[in-house]
């Protein structure tokens, strides 16, 4: 009996390796994956590496218009991302809106908007409103709007329902009672989400340029194309010190708020 | 002598059948300390918490000042819960705000929406919340957080709070339960000042009976959604307690003294 059991167990597990194994084979074969193409193609990786050293020194003076215009990219997209979503989480919390399915509309297009990748976005309004930045600060908000809502609410949904039962118990009208019940509990982790989402907008910006809508990766998407692989290297550098910058910043602030 | 609180054949059935309440009738008068004892489940919190509202009740109606709260409706409803202070097991101050503005959250009754947003207080209320934190003898502590304040001191500013409400009716449910002895005897105290030097008609749960002899003018006594004692402290004797706490003399003693 304990022996038939045990049987049955090892040979669950055996079957579950071979299914992964499976699943991983079938996936390098059609995409044309293969380990020896990739070893014996090492050099071309050394020539890029080589190409890329040293990098183009004097690029960096060129390129810090197109960096500020990024950096500005994200905080217009993350700032009006950021105000759009907090409505949302209030009408999507069920602790604020007791009228059940008032909340469901809003859960469905914070999740709708939430699975559109960034550079899907810029790609759609790039026609709409044009190569540039504007495009890109459309993009972003919407992106900052469906990641934002979504943590906000959650963190709405877990406040201390104490404050607001006394904020009911004194009188206070539904504004009043979410400005002085809510709103106080829910500052710290909004601003925390709204620094989170700002470093990933940072990211995120610097290749927005490929599709057309501003910022650094038009130029990286340039030099790239024109072989220039010590430029290459120069923007690569460039965002890696920027990025390190302003998540450090960010991650100061955000220990500072909890 | 003016009746403050009426409970007219107050009943509540929750949706899953059992019954919360079960024809109350009672009032109480201006300016008494009336404290409510009772087994846990009993429904002591039911009844103080149907006097603002907090609960509905399901049949009867519960009349304040002459008007009836059960029947009040949108800012007639706010108004009557302004004129009602409110103090809670757990405080429940919002504790990233400073004191001060946790006292000034029970003036958002008396101003526009905007101004109290805003938190745009005028004068006069901000002196109105230090003064009522100077009765509760925490001044000192306006502009600390409340969250930095240890149980017995956030209490004291839960009752500034309903003082700077400026009401006339206090319910206190369960105040002193997550409080150790001594600051337990400090808020109850607080609330026996409120009570004589401001006339501030008083209505509080207690676990305890020690504690209830102590502090009411009169005590009510709750079994099974029903007021099984309805009477001042010196009539409530042991065997009161017996008949409200369903047990036997021997039990009674131990529980007592055991707060």
């Amino acid at each position: 009996m304990n022996l038939a059991k045990r049987r049955v167990a090892k040979l669950k597990l055996s079957l579950i390796i071979l299914f992964f194994i499976l699943i991983i084979w079938s996936a390098s074969k059609q995409t044309g994956v293969s380990l020896v193409e990739l070893f014996s193609n090492l050099s071309n990786m050394g020539a890029l590496l080589v190409q890329m050293f040293p990098p183009d020194w004097s690029y960096f003076n060129y390129v810090t218009s197109a960096m500020l215009e990024t950096i500005r990219m994200a905080v217009l997209g993350t700032t009006f991302g950021g105000i759009a979503a907090i409505p949302f989480a209030l009408f999507a919390s069920r602790n604020i809106v007791k009228t059940g399915w008032i909340a469901v509309p809003f859960r469905f297009v914070m999740n709708l908007i939430r699975t559109i990748p960034e550079l899907l976005l810029a790609a759609l309004f790039v026609p709409i409103f044009g190569i540039g930045f504007v495009s890109g600060i459309f993009a972003l908000a919407v992106f900052s709007f469906g990641v934002i809502a979504k943590l906000a609410y959650e963190s709405i949904e877990a406040i201390d329902n104490g404050p607001l039962e006394a904020m009911t118990a004194v009188g206070a009208n539904k504004v009043q009672w979410i400005f002085l019940g809510v709103i106080p509990q829910v500052v710290a982790p909004y601003m925390s989400y709204f620094l989170y989402c700002f470093e990933i907008n940072v990211r995120a910006a610097t290749i927005l340029g490929y599709v057309g809508a501003g910022g650094i990766g038009l130029y990286l998407s340039r030099t790239l194309g024109f072989l220039q692989y010590d430029r290459v290297m120069s923007i690569i550098l460039y965002t890696f010190v920027v990025v390190l910058i302003i998540d450090g910043l960010s991650n100061r602030i955000r220990e500072k708020l909890i | 002598m003016e009746k403050v609180i009426e409970f007219k054949n107050v009943s509540k059935t929750y949706p899953d059948g059992t019954q919360g309440l079960k024809h109350v009738n009672l009032s109480i008068e201006k300016g008494e300390f009336v404290v409510i004892v009772g087994l846990s489940g009993a429904g002591k919190s039911t009844l103080l918490r149907s006097i603002n509202r907090l609960n509905e009740i399901t049949e009867g109606e519960i009349v304040i000042k002459g008007n009836s709260i059960t029947k009040a409706k949108g800012k007639q409803l706010l108004r009557m819960r302004r004129d009602i202070g409110m103090i809670f097991q757990n405080f429940n101050l919002v504790k990233r705000s400073s004191v001060l503005k946790n006292v000034l959250s029970g003036r958002v009754g008396y101003h526009s929406t905007l101004r109290t947003i805003l938190g745009l207080w005028p004068k006069p209320d901000v002196a109105l919340a230090l003064s009522a934190l100077d009765r509760v003898n925490i001044k000192e502590k306006a502009y600390s957080r409340a969250d930095e304040l240890s149980g017995g001191q956030q209490q004291r500013v839960s009752i500034a709070r309903a003082l700077a409400q400026e009401a006339t009716i206090i319910l206190a449910d369960e105040p002193v339960a997550s409080l150790d002895p001594v600051t337990t005897v400090q808020v109850l105290d607080d609330l026996q000042h409120v009570n004589q030097e401001l006339g501030i008609t008083t209505v509080v749960n207690l676990h305890s009976v020690d504690l209830a002899k102590k502090y009411a003018t009169r005590i009510i006594g709750i079994r099974a959604g029903e007021v099984v004692f309805d009477g001042p402290v010196d009539e409530a004797v042991d065997k009161t307690f017996d008949q409200i706490y369903q047990r036997s003399g021997k039990e009674q003693g131990a529980e007592a003294s055991g707060l």
